[in-house]
């Protein structure tokens, strides 16, 4: 296929093979989604993910009907999504019901939304599955661009974002505003679920966050370290789910999240036998 | 001293004025004055839902009043223990990690802060693993790590048995001692209250009464609100209360 962009973009050969762009594609994901899903873990925010990503759906049906990149849109419902569940937050509502409802109702409205779409033909598997084999080299650089925005991000805020984890009143007193750390939060959560659709679709954002976070806790002593441990799960998890997706013929997004598993199931027989 | 805050200077580290606080639509505090001076222990008592917390949360900048005035002394140092504190058990923390937070530091500082607080040689140890009289002294050494000018504690004893508690307002003492620091505390534990402050505010909603131990044990706000029961240690501190409180347009329950 001939493209314009191949043009503008240096020639890398080992980029014309799609298998490899997926791998780099999933490896980005992964290494964005280890800090921020180490953070849904500890806030046991995992349904305020889930409802982050089903919103995206209504931000791709938004974007193709107004003809604007998927990227932008998805991110911008997203982070629309986001804030309402924080300024919703403490208002009397019961925490998950609201979370229920909103994931749920973002997710059939979006749905809905993309049944209108008749002068588009939309695949909905794509973006509710992922496809990640089709990841091009303008993807790739999104993918890696929100990657760094997020790492660069979480890395800025770390102390003040442990510290806004572990207690509120415990930061304010350090003079941390922990409401502008759930805003940074927010923000990379958004960016990771509209990098992330091509990879696993958005039925399956919060399981690149949370699994691989998961795995990783019985195995270490100190935040830093899950995240790092994060990061590994999620890349052997974006690597080997890729190449067994091709051997199987399986689809790729829930060949990762499976390896993924497998891996949260190790990691906690070693840490048990470790601790035992 | 540090600079001082403010219209003109502060004569106090902390001073509030006409503070009204609401929590949701239930008003937590009404019209509350309050001050502390430098090396002073005051402690705040009163019933569950008093507001207690709430003035303490107004002091650390946790909570927005709705209205009233808050001054801190420019620079003031506050170290703060707060009622309880959860961990989440998925958050893998040493104590010694849990101490460099926000800022790391140097070992021999961290060291020297768990000493002070009584819990030396568990730098390494899971946050999680720790006893409720070694994870309260965890908090009070990351409080002293600030070197604190204030010292604020939430019922820091609450859920440590007896002798574990009384250990623990020794520690404080000793603490204040050493560092001169001011205290500001609430407590359940009237003996405590009565033997260690300096001077005792009784709030509820509002302050009901306010002075030296001796005095507010013999207000009979005080006595509504937590009944004679527990004056038996006070009896010697009697004395006669001849003032009004014609500003307290409440009713006391009981």
């Amino acid at each position: 296929m001939i493209t314009t962009t191949g043009m503008m973009i240096v020639t890398i050969p080992m980029l014309d093979d799609f298998v490899i762009r997926a791998m780099i594609a999933g490896i980005g994901v992964a290494l964005a989604a280890a800090p921020l899903g180490c953070f849904v873990v500890w806030r046991r925010m995992a349904y305020f993910g889930d409802a982050t990503a089903h919103a995206a759906i209504l931000g791709v049906a938004l974007s193709l009907a107004f003809g604007v990149s998927v990227f932008i849109g998805a991110l911008g419902v997203a982070l629309a999504m986001g804030l309402l569940v924080t300024s919703l937050n403490g208002r009397g509502f019961g925490m998950d019901s609201m979370l229920g409802v909103l994931s749920h109702a973002a997710l059939a409205v979006g749905l809905v939304a993309a049944s209108f779409l008749q002068d588009v033909r939309i695949d909905l598997m794509a973006y509710l599955f992922g496809d990640i084999l089709s990841v091009g080299r303008v993807d790739l650089a999104v993918i890696w661009g929100g990657a760094a925005l997020v790492i660069i991000l979480v890395g800025w805020r770390w102390s003040a974002l442990l510290m806004a984890t572990l207690n509120e009143d415990l930061a304010y007193a350090g003079g941390i505003n922990p409401k502008r750390e759930q805003l940074v939060l927010t923000l990379s959560l958004a960016v990771v679920v509209a990098v992330a659709i091509k990879i696993v679709g958005v039925l399956l954002i919060a399981a690149l966050l949370i699994i691989p976070a998961t795995a990783a806790r019985p195995l270490v002593r100190s935040p830093e370290m899950m995240v790092i441990g994060a990061a590994i799960v999620g890349v052997i998890s974006a690597v080997v789910g890729v190449q067994a997706s091709l051997v199987f013929d399986t689809p790729t997004g829930p060949s990762i999240v499976c390896v993924a598993t497998v891996l949260f199931v190790l990691g906690n027989v070693v840490g048990s036998w470790k601790l035992g | 001293m540090p600079l001082l805050s403010g219209n003109g200077s502060l004569k106090y580290l902390v001073e509030v004025s006409g503070l009204t606080v609401k929590a949701g639509n239930h008003t937590a505090l009404s019209g509350v004055d309050f001050a502390i001076s430098a090396g002073e222990i005051v402690t705040i008592i009163g019933p569950n839902g008093s507001g207690k917390t709430s003035l303490l949360r107004v002091i650390i900048g946790a909570l927005k009043p709705v209205s009233g005035k808050v001054q801190r002394l420019e620079n003031l140092s506050i170290g703060y223990v707060p009622q309880k504190l959860h961990i989440d058990p998925t958050l893998p923390l040493t104590a010694a990690r849990f101490l460099g937070l926000p800022k790391r530091r140097p070992k021999a500082e961290l060291a020297a802060a768990l000493a002070q607080a009584g819990v030396s040689g568990i730098e390494n140890r899971p946050l999680q693993g720790l006893s409720g009289g070694q994870f309260q002294r965890v908090l009070l050494a990351r409080a002293l790590l600030e070197k604190p000018d204030l010292l604020i504690l939430d019922e820091p004893t609450t859920g440590l048995d007896q002798p574990g508690s009384a250990a623990f307002y020794q520690q404080i003492a000793a603490v204040r001692r050493d560092l001169g620091c001011a205290i500001l505390m609430v407590s359940h534990e009237l003996h405590v209250v009565m033997s260690a402050s300096d001077r005792v505010i009784c709030l509820n909603g509002h302050v009901c009464c306010h002075g030296t131990p001796e005095v507010v044990a013999s207000a009979p706000e005080y006595r509504e609100l937590f009944g004679s029961g527990t004056l038996g240690t006070l009896a010697l501190y009697r004395h006669d209360h001849d003032h009004g409180h014609d500003d307290c347009d409440h009713t006391h329950a009981g």
